[in-house]
Formats: C-alpha cells, structure tokens, sequence
C-alpha cells in the first residue's frame, strides 16, 4: 500500500532557534522532510523562526514562515494555509509541545488538520513518566525483561520532600517532565540541593510535574534508534553505547555506535524491549529513541526514557549508519511502508533491514564552560554541551582519536609528554565527570594508574580502559622506539595518532612526521559507509578515512571544489557557517563542479550524504584535509579549496593549506592575513582613508597601561584571532587593567592583546557584502539594536537599519568597497562599524561568511553564500546578475522604503548554567558572545517584528501588567519615555527606591519595591526577587551597574531566567520592546511567508 | 610466540584466497594452518554463537565488525558443544573481555580448540572481494606453516570444495538424545540432527515440546519410533544436493502426513523432497539483519541467515508437487531469494533462515508457535 493520497499539503513544524539540547539536527531532520514531502507532491508548508537554516531557504517548501512557534503563530498559519495534515516529529520537543497544545486548544480540529507521524495518546505514553512507567510494566509482561528505576511523581514540594523517604533516602534523580534536553533536572545529594533543582523542575514543567528517581549512577548507557510503519514491521536502526557511564546526559557524553560490549543475548534483551516499547506506546509511523541503563553486575535492565520523535540521537544515527531516519520518518507519515522505500545507498535493497556496520564511530561533545567562568562544569543528567564532533574509523581507537581532534580545542587530543601528576589526585578528580575528564583519566594511567582503579573511580567499561591503555601503550613505544620504522607508525597510525601528536611525543616538528610517513608510503584509505558492510556494493560516496589497505574513491571527470566545513557547533560558530557551506555546495554543482564536502559534525545539513557529490566526514585539521586533498587529486582534477564559508576553523587552514600546495579559491590567505592582523588592517584603512577608533597592541601590562592612558578608558581589550569576542572585555580602569592581563594565559608576542578605546553610546552596523575585485554587492546593513559593546552576535539586529538614512547608506557602501578592495575579497566580506557621533568608524573586517549570511540572505531574498562561491570561482558579480543569481538591479542598500523590516534577536543559554552553589549565571550582555542561536522576526513595521522576534526566542512581550525597572545611572534619562509609554499601555511598574524617586520626579507613578538586599518588610512585603519568584512580575528591565555585572541585579536576572519573564537587559532592548508592546496592541498581527515576501522585493527591484 | 607490551600476538599470519588474493595480518587464537571455504558473516553480535553453528564446519568466516572478542567467552550461550568454523578472520580483537557472564577470552577458547585464526587485516577488502568474486577456498598459515607465496597457493587449491560436500553426519550427534519439554509436556517431536543448535530444542521444550534429538542417519522407523506429533529437520553445513538420505526420510514423513517443520539445511531438504532443485549462492546470506517478507501476511521480519545454498522454486506462483500444491511462503527482499517454503494440502513447512536466532533478531520466534499450532490441528 502506498503513499496516502487523501494528504495534499502538509505544515512541518521546525525547532526555533539552537539552543543546547536542540540544535542544528532538528535542521537536517526537517530539510530531509520537507524535501521528501515535496518530492512526493505534496504541499509544504514550514514554520520556523530560525533563519540560519536550510529548511527556511524559500526551495525547501512551498511556503516558508519564519515566524514564531507559538501555538498562537501557529494557529493564523493554519487559518492562512489550510493543511490537511500536520508533521509535528520532526521538529524536536518544540515542535511536538506546539502540536500538542494545537490539538488541546481545538485549533487542529476546528481547522480539519490531521496529525500525522504521530497521535496524541502515544505522545503522551512516550512523555509521560506515569504513563510510560505503565508502559515499561506492560512491556516486562510481555518480554520478560525491563523496569523502570523505582520513582515517584511529586507536584508539589512536598510531594518531593515525601519522595525521597519513599525511595529510600538520596541521591536520588529528579527529572521535570516535557522539557527538552533534560532541561532542569539533575541529581540531588541532600535536601538543599533536592529543594534548588525540584524547584526549578516544577517551573520548567509545562505540567508543574517532576519525577524523583532510584539512582542508577555508573551503570552502563545505551540507546536504540527504532523505527515503525503502518503494517507494524519494526526494524532497530543504530545502537549506541555510551562511554560515560550514568549520571552524565547522553549529549554531554562520549558515545559509540554500535554497541561495542553487549553479548548477543544481552542486545537482543534490549531489541526486543525496545520494539515491545514502541508498540505499546503506539508511535505507528516513524522513529523513536529508547535509552537504557544495564548494570554491570547482573545485567538487569533499566528502561530511562523514549522520545516518540526524530531526536539529536536520531541524526546522530543516520549519520552513524546511512540510514536516514528523518527521510523514511517522513515517508511513513504519508503512509508507506518500510519494505516500500529503498535503501538510497544501495538502491536495491529495502529499508526495512537493520544496518550493520563494518566501522566504529565515535562521537564527542564540546563544550563552552569557558563562555560560563562562573558556571559549575560538572556533567549531569541536564545537558551542558553547545555541539559535538563525530568521526568513524575502522577500530575504536581510530575512530576515537579522530573524535577528540575533530572537537578542535586546545587539549582536546590526549597529550603523552610532561609530567603527568599525581595518580592519586589525577584519580579522584577523575570521579566528577566533567568536559576532558577522558584527559584525566589519560594522566591517571600515564601515572600508573591501573586498568581496575580506573574502573573504581570512573565506572568506564573495562573494555574502554583497556582502549585507552593499548593507546597509551603505543605511546610509550612511539617515545622509546630508537626510530620511527614503518612498522611503528603504521601502528600508530592504525590507531588514531595523528601527525601532530606523534611529533610532539618524538620532540619533532609535525610536518617532519608527515613527510617521513608519506616517504614510508603510509597513508590513510577511504571507506564507505554503506549500511551493510560491503554486503552490497554503495552508490553513495559517503567516505572515511581509516590507516588499512584497499580505498574506495572512484575516479571522476569533473572538476572537484572541496568545500571545508565549521566542524562541532560551539559558540560563535554554528548553524550559519554550515548553511553557507551548503549553499556553496549547491551552487557549484549547479554550475557544473563535482562538490566535494568535508566536515565532522554530525547535526548538520552539510554532513548529509545527499548534500554534495561527494562526503568525507573527517576531522578538520590540516593532516586529514591534505590526505583527502590528496586522495581527490588521485582520482581526478581538483579546482580548489573553499576556505571561507565554514567560519574561522577553515579559514586558519587556509594559509598552511596553500603552502602545502594546495589551490585556496576566492580570497587568498594573504589577503585574510591583512583582515587578520591588525596591523596590516590598519594600513588599508589608512591607504582608504577610513578612520578606526584608537588602538593598540600589547604583550605586557606596561605597554597596556601606555595605551589605555593614551587613549582613555573606557578600553575594550581582547586577544587576538577569536572568534565569537572570546576574552572580550570592556575595561573600565587600570585596576582591571592589570588584572585582566594577568589573568590571560595566552598573551605572546605573536598573539597580543588588543587595546582599543571603548566607543560608549555609538550604534554599531553589521555589513555583509560580495566582492568580485571590481564590482561591490552591497548583501546587506543591519543596525544593531544594543550598543557597540555588545558582541554583534548577541545583539538583536534590524535590517533594513531602522534609523540610517541614505546619506548613511552612502558612506557604509564608499568605506565597505575601499575595505573590500585593499584587503583583495574574492566573494564574502563582512565589516563591522560604529558611528559616533557623525563619524563612522572601522571596528574589524572578517574576510569570510559571517554569522549574519542566513539571516541577510533571507531578508533580501538574495541567496549570498550561493554567490559568494561562485565568485570565488571566477564568476563576477555582473554575471551573477545576468545569470539571476543575484538581482538585475540594486542591492541590500537599496531596498525599498515600504519593504518589511527583520529583525534578528539572539537566543540565550542562561537557564542551562549553574554555578557550584546551584545559583543561576548572570545574564548580562557583554563583549564576549554566548548567545547559542537565533531567531529572525519580519513584519512591515519594526515594532511587530521586533516583538515577533522576542516571542519567537523567549516567549511573548507581556502586553499589559507588572513591569519591574531599575536601571544602572547612565540609563536613567534613556529609561523615562519608554517607561511613560509602558503606563500609557497599562502596565504597573514597579521599581526599588532609586529609580522610582527619579520616575516620580519625571511625573510617573511606580510602585516600591523591596531591594533583595533590604529583605522582607515589617509586614511581610515580598522583595523584588520573591515576587519575580511567585509570578507576580510580568517584564523587567535590569541594565547592570558597570560591567562587572556580578554585583548587583544578578539575583533579580537569575530570577527571571528560572521563571521565565522577560527580562531587558539594556535601555535600547527597553525601547524597542515598547514599539513591540505598542504593536501587538494595536491591532492583529499577520504572518507573511518568504516567499511572499520575496516576491514583493522582486517585483520593487524590477 | 613473541607477545609485545601491549599483549598483542606478533606472530604473522598469511590468508591465501584461491584466486591467489593474500592478505598479511598476525595469527589469532591456534597458529598453524586451516583451510576451508571463505564466506563472511555481518553479525555485530554473537560470535559465541557463530562460532560453535555446526552449519559454519569448514568455513573459514570472516567477521566484518572489527572489534571481536569484547565479551569473551561465556558457558551459556554457544549453541553446540564445540567450535566448527575452520578458521577465523578479524580485524580487532578485544584484549581484555569485559562482561558478567565472561569466563575467559576468546582468544584463549579459540587457541584451545585448536582454532587457527587470522588478525589485523583489512576485513572490509577481503569481503569486498568475496562479494564480487564469490565464495571460495581459502587458507590461513601462521608461525611455521607460512612459507613462500606460490606454495601457500597450491596447499590452498589442493583444499575440497563446498559444492558436492556431504557434511551433515560429521557434525550430527551420533546418539540420540531427548531435550525435555520445559513446563507441561504437550507433544514430542523427533528432529533429525544435521547439524542442529543448541536454540532449536530449546525454543520448541519452551513451548512444552519433548524434543527427541536423532542422528543424521535416522531411519523414517527411527523417526516414528519415538511417536512424534511433528517432526523436525535442523540445519547443518555442506551441499543440499548430496544429502539423499535425510530427503527419503522426509518423503516418508511427507506421506504419512506427520506435522514437519524444518530450518535452513531443512528448507533445502523439503525444497528437494517437493522436487525442487537447490544451487549456491554467489556469496550466501550470513547476517542479523536480513529483511524476510511472511507473504502471507505481508509483514517484515529481521532475522538471522546462515546459508550459501538456496532452493530453486518458483516465488510468483503455486506448484504442484507429488505432496500437493506448495508454494514460497518467505522471502528475501534484498534479493528475492527463497526463504520459505509451505505444503498448502499437508502440515509441513521449513524456513531458511534462523527463527530460533542465537545469535539475532527474534521476530521469526512466531514459527515455533506455527508448529505447535500444526500439531495441535493435526490432533483435533
């Protein structure tokens, strides 16, 4: 039976914007849907508020909202659009609690929209704990086998307090239910922390529910990826085994597919509780994820949790095996059967078999504890990590050492010289798991560690220790080998070294190790995945790199253009470089190249084997790029490189690249040295006559103090080459000065610091623009809505500029050509400036796709990483234009006057950071980014795009009720006719004594409020922070005195982050969200589509 | 031997295909020499099980996952009493097991059986070259055995084939043996032993059959001796077409219209016995994941395959056999081979695949309780 044909359209719900626990896989899930939706004829219609995505490009659906997932959004979607069915799996929890509250609130059945992938009643015996223990007790019924960890549901505090008694006393888990990625739940040890995380729990729980649980810690982790059709044939897609042990969520953890200790009789216990599970629960169409917990001791088996849903384990899978679960997820929703669909690898066989593979893979989580000084970096049972690495190699040694080097961090790669320390100490600190404790663990055993005290202390399988001894061990001999034979570092090799590291262990330089390997004639082979271990031949070229004998590269004709990736997700560098990369695939196949994609991590687009012609999914270090350059050479002509879309981690290649021979297309690495370093920057800007605010460089605090007192503080001080302002600060005084250098670990005459006078009060400008070395695409001007100081990628943006005027355009236009011209831009080019006053300044020049590509791209309907890599081979922006590629006239400056305005706003990880005292991080904006995504909100005006904007990334503006101000002193004049308007709209404000003495004076009434600091009234009157905590605040504005921002406010922050209000943070958020507040309340809010949108700006430009 | 540091064996190992293909890795578990035919098996799990199938006698079986040996070597789960392959390749194997269940390392029980294995070679090559060449000799040579090239070689062409291999009686019990009904006894089944794992008796004891395990040179009076409610023929190695005796006693039991049900080596038994032809496969199924459609039902199942022989019957029609019309109950969808076969006018029915798995999938399991429910009809 085929594909249903009483479904003509379809909505796909997508996941909003990356935050930890839903990130870039929910991209490549629902891009796989749509596609396969399509291509079956039905009609796509996609809602989602992240424009740096694929599956917002207005080719993927047929209408394409980027609006907010709201249920309400949702609803005028639906009244617009009139799908007959809805696709809410695909799009994470978001998605699915969207769905969920459409079905609730009548909406699906008032507008006769059928969900499909899923039904209700299963969802909820998937989610809910009750429910599904009830599920779990049917399953152990039936097979013998399973039981859920002894629980009890608690919804009130005391409940929680009871709880515990019940279960025997602590730890116990507590885990709130429907939140994503084990949002707020964790392990309590005594009832201080039991009272902190349940308490939050209980918020966080759409349903005010949180589980308390028997604590399984160090048990062993695994999971399988299943999927079900209509004609009830289950198939088992991916088991994965978790290297860390339990009580560290399975995102943060080490994993490894397939399970690597697990006897047959012990996995087919888990396959067969597994399919009973999913029957029982009743998801008919499509996939799920059911993880598990064995105890070592006896093998008893634990169910944790299923997610009846596409999931972050689920891309991981496909990606793990070839099997693409989105894909065949979507094609079940619409009604056909798994022995239906062919396996797109082999193109013969059916989908309905399990993979079996022939490799190991590996994947690793990075972290960015580093943006969190103050966070505590203990892995718990609530996610921490921003992205993840995978890699795949023949044996797990492999395939783990490639990981650890794919996650690009310094001291990511285990380390075999120095002191390795104290094994006792390096033992116990080994028990908390945090990001690198697999380090840990390597210097534990370089100290002697031996191979039961590591199981003692750390509960990693035997199997995995004795992996990290037989590395260690070839260490050791590569250290005390006489010479590097062929034998040795073939070994070596075999396992996971990589140049680099045997260079250092040898005392040699990594390009030494390098050329003795090639002469020895040792170089990797490429392998396929393709599902079945050889079993059939692979139509797919879906390639890894493994140190064994026989490679599977086909030779080709055409010529090749490798594009390099972003590698893992971390801050700064996300989801935007991959769109960009994916663009550039796209568009090079188009004209007629074979694309050639490389890249390791595994949530993304790019990393999909339908992307480009050809995928190496491989570590983005200098060594596996030349060997995959060389092997490409091998099979035929290679055009270049493209360097410059996948974010600063190419683009540090791409200089050593060129000097190994390699061809760089578009920008050349000379040309990026001059946008790089400062001073060859500020030679062209001086040639351009274009003025920079004052600065220096320094490597001592002498030399900063002279600068700083040369040029006034306020200074913005920063280490050189970072992405993402890492170590940016604003110094306010010498004092800070001085300890700001001594903190910095990295300081050395090739990489200063950065001294630059602080522009207070400037608007900052975002210009992203091609180059084809004669002519200028002006992509795009957004004016910033928080001031320069604020990095630009946690700063909310409007496009087109709100409060520019021609003139402004002019100039922006004159300074980003003489930039893009003195540096030698071949394709992208992004420039940030400040205007003080009447003058614009130069802040930097990035040479490359920036983060803001997605999002200018979608506002102007101009597709600009699809450009850029066609200029950067060869094409002028003249032909693009003739081509179509690029408007016949006009530009990004030149939009229309009636043109809607986006609005870009960034989405913050607060809530997932604690610090060790299980307090909420601060939330201030600051120099240094540490936004993990985005949302893009477009209307004809900017108040209801802004106000869009805000409900797509952190729920609605309030729209009447309590507003909370208190603001530093700086911004008391800016606060007072936002606040008069607030009072026009009806809100109470209220605020403690300082700042409403000064709105009394101005003739506004407020409220006093009780500071934290003066503690409960005389008469019980709460303080501010006690009534943020009871719901009784509904906006706060909170600007932090000074920067330091850890002083005062931060209860008041940390309150709102755990409650969910609103919260401002600068004056300029404050009077933006006023023109939003005054928006939504004059009048309905409409949603327009993309492509509606860009019809509009087509039909203006012609 | 010469062991290093890290435990692992340096003693060298030569693998030598028929068609002069050789592979250089390092010797595992016995070193010495074997032959026998090469074939590769997909499994990611249950090497225990793999290696102690009788069906797997003189097959050399190359692993395809590369980590081997992780979960040692247990008392519980072989499926025969001893190892049968004739040799084994890997490219990984564990150096330390780690499970509850493990006594000892595989490395140790493959040594002690006198099982010469291969190691560190490049696994997914040499399967590649037997998914397009074909199953074929082949031979392992370790520490002394290992000579030059050419005369490895000729050892290797000297090796008998599969094709015409009459096997079933050298892995068989010799003594017939009964495995007791596991609750109430509700019927007893004789089942011919060609080669039979430990699984079978045991999946059929679960469901209250008293299983009375025979010889392969039972008799059809052997047969009815024990007063079977159904008979069984198991699985086993070598070339269905050279096993005469066991397709007699089938036809006996096929006449007097006793319940039967047969796997793998059986399927091919019954196929002949219907007048069906049997041929090699170019590299045989050896797998848990290979999709079966029941075409009765239409429904999918996973299951384990161990077989490079199928029956030749045609899948789009029913055909007329001296025991009445029989048809393809089951098959393959990766490459519509025969993997069921069902008489539609008597009780009798085989598979080729593994419903009782050991190691794989149990979703096949339902056609034990389909024999029960033969017998059952067959006593009201």
């Amino acid at each position: 039976m085929p594909k249903r044909t009483d479904i003509q359209s379809v909505l796909v719900i997508g996941s909003g914007p990356i935050v930890i626990g839903q990130a870039a896989e929910f991209d490549y899930s629902g891009t796989q849907a749509c596609r396969v939706l399509r291509s079956e004829g039905l009609r796509v219609v996609l809602v989602n508020s992240n424009p740096a995505t694929i599956m917002t490009d207005p080719e993927i659906a047929d209408a394409t909202y980027v609006e907010p997932i709201t249920p309400e959004f949702v609803e005028k979607i639906i009244a617009k659009e009139r799908p007959d069915a809805l696709l809410p799996t695909l799009g994470g929890q978001t998605a699915l609690n969207t769905a969920i509250s459409l079905h609730e609130n009548g909406v699906l059945e008032r507008y006769g929209v059928e969900l499909i992938g899923a039904n209700v009643e299963a969802i909820h015996k998937g989610e809910d704990r009750d429910l599904f223990k009830g599920v779990v007790e049917e399953v152990r019924k039936k097979t013998g086998h399973g039981e859920s960890a002894r629980s009890v549901i608690c919804h009130t505090m005391d409940d929680v307090l009871q709880g515990v008694d019940t279960l025997g006393g602590y730890p116990v888990v507590v885990r709130p239910s429907f939140t994503m990625g084990g949002a707020g739940s964790g392990f309590a040890h005594d009832e201080e922390e039991l009272r902190r995380i349940a308490g939050q729990g209980l918020t966080l729980s759409p349903t005010t529910e949180v589980l308390l649980e028997e604590s399984i810690l160090g048990w062993k982790e695994y999971e399988l990826e299943l999927m079900r059709d209509k004609n009830d044939n289950v198939v088992v897609v991916c088991s994965i085994e978790n290297f860390d042990p339990m009580g560290v969520h399975t995102g943060d953890s080490i994993t490894v597919a397939p399970a690597m200790t697990l006897t047959d009789r012990e996995y087919q216990t888990l396959r067969d509780v597994g399919i009973a599970i999913i029957r029982e629960v009743g998801v008919d169409t499509g996939g799920c994820n059911i993880q598990f917990a064995v105890n070592p001791e006896d093998g008893r088996v634990i169910v944790i949790e299923m997610n009846p849903r596409v999931s972050r384990s689920s891309a991981l899978a496909s990606k793990a095996t070839g099997f693409p679960i989105a894909k065949i997820a979507a094609k079940l929703a619409v009604g056909y059967t798994l022995d239906e669909i062919p396996n797109d690898i082999t193109r013969e066989t059916p989908a309905s078999f399990e993979p079996t593979l022939d490799y190991v893979v590996v994947k690793a989580p990075r972290f960015a504890f580093e943006k969190f000084p103050s966070a505590d970096s203990t892995l718990t049972t609530t996610m921490k990590s921003v992205g993840e690495a995978m890699a795949i190699g023949r044996n797990f040694t492999e395939a783990f050492q490639k990981a650890l080097r794919s996650l690009e961090k310094k001291g990511s790669q285990f380390a075999f010289t120095g002191e390795p320390g104290d094994k006792a100490a390096l033992l116990e600190e080994a028990v908390r798991p945090t990001d690198g404790r697999i380090n840990t663990v390597m210097q534990a055993i370089r100290a002697g560690a031996t191979a039961e005290e590591v199981f003692a202390y750390t509960k990693i399988d035997p199997w995995f220790v004795d992996q990290l001894f037989l590395i260690k061990e070839i260490a050791d001999e590569l250290a005390e080998a006489p010479e590097l034979t062929r034998d040795l570092l073939a070994e070596a090799k075999r396992h996971g070294f990589s140049d680099q590291q045997i260079a250092e262990i040898r005392g040699l330089r990594e390009d030494v190790v390098r050329e003795v390997r090639h002469t020895l004639g040792i170089r990797p082979v490429y392998k396929t995945v393709d599902t079945c271990a050889a079993e059939f031949a692979a139509r797919t070229p879906y390639f890894y790199s493994s140190y064994d004998e026989e490679s599977e590269v086909a030779p080709r004709e055409k010529p090749a253009v490798i594009i390099l990736g972003s590698g893992p997700n971390r801050i700064g560098q996300g989801i935007e470089f991959d769109y960009s990369c994916v663009h550039a695939s796209f568009a090079l196949s188009d004209a007629g190249y074979e694309t050639v994609m490389v890249n390791c991590n595994p949530e993304t687009v790019s990393t999909d084997y339908d992307t480009s012609d050809r995928l190496y999914f491989e570590p983005l270090t200098l060594e596996d790029v030349l060997e995959i350059v060389h092997a490409e050479r091998q099979a035929g002509p290679v055009a270049g490189v493209v360097v410059q879309l996948g974010g600063q981690t190419p683009l540090g290649l791409s200089q050593a690249l060129k000097d190994n021979g390699v061809p760089i297309v578009g920008t050349s690495p000379e040309a990026i040295h001059a946008a790089e370093d400062r001073g060859a920057f500020g030679r062209v800007l001086a040639e351009a006559g274009l003025p920079a605010p004052k600065h220096g460089t320094a490597t001592t605090f002498a030399q900063a103090k002279t600068i700083a007192d040369e040029i006034g503080y306020p200074v913005l001080v920063r280490p050189s080459y970072v992405l993402g302002g890492r170590g940016m600060e604003i110094v306010y005084d010498e004092a800070r000065l001085q300890s700001y250098i001594a903190e910095s670990t990295e300081i050395s005459p090739s990489r200063p610091v950065l001294v630059d006078r602080f522009l207070d009060d400037a608007i900052e400008i975002d210009v992203d623009a091609l180059y084809d070395g004669e002519e200028l695409y002006l992509g795009g001007v957004m004016e910033h809505i928080e001031e320069a100081g604020i990095h630009s990628g946690d700063s909310a943006c409007a496009l087109p500029p709100i409060t520019l005027g021609g003139f402004d355009i002019k100039r922006l236009r004159a300074s980003t050509e003489a930039i893009a011209r003195g540096v030698g831009v071949r394709g992208l080019i992004n420039i940030q400036f400040a205007l003080a006053g009447d003058i614009l300044y130069v802040l930097e020049a990035n040479p490359r796709a920036s983060r803001t590509v997605p999002f200018t791209s979608k506002a102007t309907a101009v597709p600009l990483a699809k450009a850029a890599a066609r200029i950067s081979l060869g094409a002028t922006v003249a032909e693009l234009r003739e081509e179509g590629l690029l408007p016949k006239n006009g530009d990004g400056g030149t939009i229309p006057l009636d043109a809607p305005i986006s609005v870009k706003e960034a989405v913050m990880p607060w809530s997932r950071f604690r610090d060790i005292h299980g307090r909420g991080v601060d939330t201030v904006l600051g120099p240094e980014m540490r936004s993990t995504g985005e949302v893009m909100g477009i209307d004809s005006v900017f108040g209801t795009a802004y106000a869009k904007s805000q409900a797509g990334a952190y729920g609605p503006l309030p729209t009447k009720g309590r507003a909370f101000i208190s603001v530093a002193n700086r911004d008391k004049r800016s606060m007072i006719f936002p606040a008069r308007e607030l009072v026009a709209h009806g809100f109470e404000l209220l605020a403690t004594s300082g700042t409403a003495e000064v709105l009394k004076r101005n003739g506004i009434n407020a409220t006093l409020v009780r500071k934290q600091s003066e503690g409960v009234g005389p008469n019980g009157e709460k303080t501010i922070v006690q009534l943020i905590h009871d719901g009784e605040v509904d906006l706060i504005v909170n600007t932090p005195y000074g920067t330091g921002g850890r002083l005062d406010g931060w209860e008041i922050r940390t309150a709102a982050v755990s409650r969910s209000v609103p919260c401002l943070t600068t004056v300029q958020a404050l009077a933006a969200a006023v023109q939003g507040i005054d928006a939504l309340n004059h009048g309905d809010v409409g949603v327009r589509s993309l492509q509606e949108h860009a019809e509009f700006l087509t039909a203006a430009r012609d | 031997m010469t062991t290093s540091s890290r435990g692992t064996t340096r003693v060298p190992a030569v693998l030598v295909l028929e068609d002069g293909r050789i592979f250089r890795g390092r010797a595992y578990g016995a070193v010495g020499e074997t032959f026998g035919e090469a074939v590769f098996s997909t499994g990611m799990t249950g090497y225990q099980e793999t290696l102690t199938d009788p069906s797997y006698h003189r097959q050399v079986v190359v692993m395809t996952a590369p980590h081997v040996g992780n979960t040692g070597v247990n008392d519980e789960d072989p499926e025969s009493r001893r190892i049968w392959v004739a040799g084994y390749v890997v490219r990984d194997p564990a150096r330390v097991p780690s499970n509850w269940r493990s006594r000892r390392s595989l490395d140790e029980e493959l040594a002690a059986q006198g099982v010469v294995g291969i190691s560190g070679i490049d696994t997914r090559a040499l399967t590649r070259h037997l998914r397009e060449r074909g199953a074929m000799r082949v031979g392992i040579f370790s520490g002394d055995a290992v000579r030059d090239e050419a005369a490895l070689l000729a050892r290797v062409k000297e090796a008998p084939e599969m094709v015409g291999a009459d096997l079933a009686a050298e892995v068989a019990t010799k003594e017939a043996y009964v495995v007791p009904a596991i609750g109430d006894k509700k019927f007893t089944v004789a089942a011919v032993d060609l080669g039979i794992k430990g699984m079978t008796p045991h999946r059929m004891a679960e469901r209250g059959i008293e299983v009375h395990v025979l010889p392969a040179t039972a008799t059809v009076e052997d047969v009815y001796a024990v007063r079977p409610d159904g008979v069984f023929f198991s699985n086993g190695p070598g070339d269905p077409a050279t096993a005469d005796h066991p397709v007699s006693v089938m036809r006996g039991v096929l006449e007097r219209g006793t319940p039967l049900f047969g796997i793998c080596f059986g399927n091919q038994i019954l196929g002949r016995a219907l007048g069906f032809g049997t041929y090699k496969l170019k590299y045989g199924h050896r797998g848990i994941n290979q999709p079966v459609q029941d075409r009765t039902t239409g429904k999918v199942e996973v299951t384990a395959h161990n077989h490079g022989f199928a029956v030749d019957a045609p899948t789009d029609q029913v055909s007329d056999t001296p025991f009445g019309r029989a048809e393809v109950s089951h098959v393959c969808l990766n490459d519509n081979v025969v993997e069921g076969l069902q008489l539609l006018d008597k009780p009798a029915f085989s598979v080729q695949y593994h419903p009782e798995a050991a190691a794989g999938p149990h979703d096949a399991a339902y056609l034990f309780d389909r024999f029960v429910s033969l017998m059952e009809g067959q006593r009201a």
